[in-house]
């Protein structure tokens, strides 16, 4: 067994003792947490702010004189400008809050629908989709990022298509060049695939986006945790990320967007702080990004989410993106050598996120979950929102180990020794 | 291995699991059902063929994919259905039900349920009670499609 390790993993293993999730034992065993693509553990830091916001500052923000009220709407906006200057935003008014990176996408894909729809001012001539325009996808793409788009197509006539990946479920840039049409008006796709761990080239893809005049839809929730982002200097026309995944709470996503498209954008849902004007004949809406946030807004989880990014930032996203990257080629690498295992995604040497799914022969992806969870080894398993993508790798649902920047290599060890194991448990070898 | 493991794959369990009863098709079905699992992908594809102009079950078949506790469920019962009437399967299905509810605490009827008790273990897994039910779901519907067909 391959166990190297290198100064920067010295350096991020002192976090996990900050980490009160990573603590007891499971079944027995030591946790061995190779769950966080699917949702972070959250450091005390991040649980203690939220905690001392509720007991010293709560209120309703945004509305309301009083001495709570504006400490509460000083420290949520403080939360928006953190998460802004985090991804590269130009201002703070780029930044929306949603529940969840599926309500961000569900935010564009809906605001669309409403221009097509004839909502909005003549700015929103440029989202309305007609019969003949085209909504294009990736078929490796996260059913969030995926079945949003379908719907918008069938609403608005518009056809709904997708770039095909290729055996390994990876598609490179000259895919996207041949998908593309001077129809295209929207192209949506994963930053990171959460299956595959490959890794897109976003800027080269918006370029290419960008010249037959479509908008650029980022879906970044396995991006933002992991690696500095620059949204504009990637070029994308919207991003949307969500806070679990990146040692932030629940309940709280982001939808990042161009000001100017965002000012344009029609709104999605409607209701209380959001508008300018009600009168019984008709409304009309704030900028962004109130226009967005109708009603009661998250506001706890801002302040928290804002912390796990100052977490982020201490520990620093270079030293994360490397520790990760060096487990991701350790999985592809140690588990792809294992007879009967096959890694899907990019081969070894290629860039990929520090995850890894894969397939046992002849042991079904749950069998595989339920004998390493006996060790204490959590992973996914399943389709994890790509039923497309399996599909297309002609498996109903794979196992997924993913890593964060708490992950060791100890935890890799076990991991590759429990699916050693696998088969002959169960008779498969 | 752990017990709480090997708790949950009895032997029996994996036995089923390779060597399957029931796992083909089943030509001139009087009752066809496709159940599906959407958070795991499990599925499958339960027959029945009766015995002419009765209630009795002459063979239940099945076609599927899915976890070894899904597909040794669906070998059991396709090992226990043939000679049971429509009703005694009933019977069983709902004492299945009542087992695999009982999150480890049930006494299970092995007279009623033959080598189905060893899904006893399964009860404790939560996670993994829609696979051990999923061919019982399946067949359950089959049934009713046959009674309505009967009135």
């Amino acid at each position: 067994m391959i166990s190297t390790s290198s100064s920067s993993v010295g350096s991020l293993s002192r976090y996990r003792a900050d980490f009160p999730g990573l603590q007891p034992e499971v079944n027995g065993e030591p946790l061995a947490y190779l769950d966080s693509g699917a949702t972070a553990q959250r450091p005390s830091a991040v649980l203690d702010v939220e905690r001392r916001f509720l007991e010293t500052t709560n209120a309703a923000v945004h509305r309301g004189a009083h001495t709570l009220a504006a400490l509460a709407t000083e420290a949520y906006e403080e939360a928006r400008e953190t998460v802004a200057r985090f991804v590269g935003a130009r201002s703070s008014d780029e930044i929306v809050w949603t529940s969840n990176a599926t309500d961000a996408l569900n935010l564009v894909a809906y605001g669309m629908g409403n221009a097509t729809l004839g909502r909005g001012g003549p700015e929103a001539s440029r989202f309305v989709l007609a019969p003949g325009d085209e909504i294009l996808v990736t078929e490796a793409e996260h059913h969030a990022n995926l079945v949003p788009w379908q719907e918008l197509a069938a609403r608005t006539g518009a056809t709904f298509r997708y770039v095909p990946v290729h055996d390994d479920g990876t598609w490179s840039i000259d895919d996207a060049a041949a998908a593309l049409t001077d129809r295209t008006r929207v192209f949506a796709f994963a930053h990171v695939s959460n299956v595959t761990g490959h890794v897109a080239p976003v800027a080269e893809l918006a370029e290419l986006a960008h010249g037959v005049g479509a908008l650029v839809v980022l879906d970044a929730c396995q991006s933002a945790p992991h690696r500095a982002l620059d949204l504009v200097g990637l070029g994308v026309d919207f991003a949307a990320f969500s806070a679990h995944k990146m040692l932030g709470p629940t309940g709280i996503g982001v939808l990042w967007g161009r000001e100017e498209l965002l000012d344009a954008l029609p709104p999605f849902r409607t209701g209380g702080s959001m508008i300018t004007t009600v009168t019984m004949e008709s409304s009309s809406f704030l900028p962004s990004p109130a226009r967005f946030e109708a009603g009661t807004q998250p506001v706890s989880q801002s302040i928290a989410l804002a912390e796990a990014v100052r977490y982020l930032e201490r520990v620093g996203l270079e030293a994360i993106d490397e520790h990760e990257a060096r487990l991701g080629q350790r999985l592809v690498d140690e588990l792809g050598a294992l007879p009967g295992v096959r890694v899907v995604g990019p081969a070894s040497g290629v860039a990929r996120a520090g995850l890894a799914s894969f397939d046992v022969a002849g042991v079904h992806a749950h069998d595989v979950g339920q004998f390493l969870d006996a060790q204490g080894i959590a992973v996914r398993v399943g389709h994890h929102c790509a039923q497309p993508l399996h599909r297309r790798l002609g498996l109903t649902a794979t196992t997924r180990a993913s890593t964060y920047l708490y992950s060791t290599d100890d935890e890799i060890d076990r991991l590759v020794q429990g699916v050693s194991e696998v088969r002959a448990y169960f008779g498969a070898e | 291995m752990s017990d709480a493991l090997a708790g949950l794959y009895q032997q029996v369990i994996l036995d089923h699991a390779k060597a399957r009863t029931g796992d083909r098709e089943l030509p001139g079905a009087d009752a066809e059902h496709y159940e599906r699992n959407p958070t795991c992908g499990d599925e499958i594809t339960v027959r029945v063929v009766m015995e002419p102009g009765t209630d009795t079950i002459r063979e239940l078949a099945w076609q599927g994919d899915g976890c070894s506790i899904s597909m040794a469920s669906a070998s059991v019962l396709a090992d226990i259905a043939p000679g049971l009437t429509l009703a005694e399967l009933a019977e069983r299905t709902e004492a299945f039900r009542g087992m695999m509810r009982s999150k480890g605490a049930g006494e299970p009827d092995e007279d009623l349920l033959g080598d189905a008790v060893a899904f006893q273990g399964v009860s404790k897994f939560v996670m993994r009670v829609k696979c051990a039910m999923l061919s019982w779901v399946a067949a359950e519907a089959c049934s009713t499609q046959l009674v309505a067909k009967v009135r």
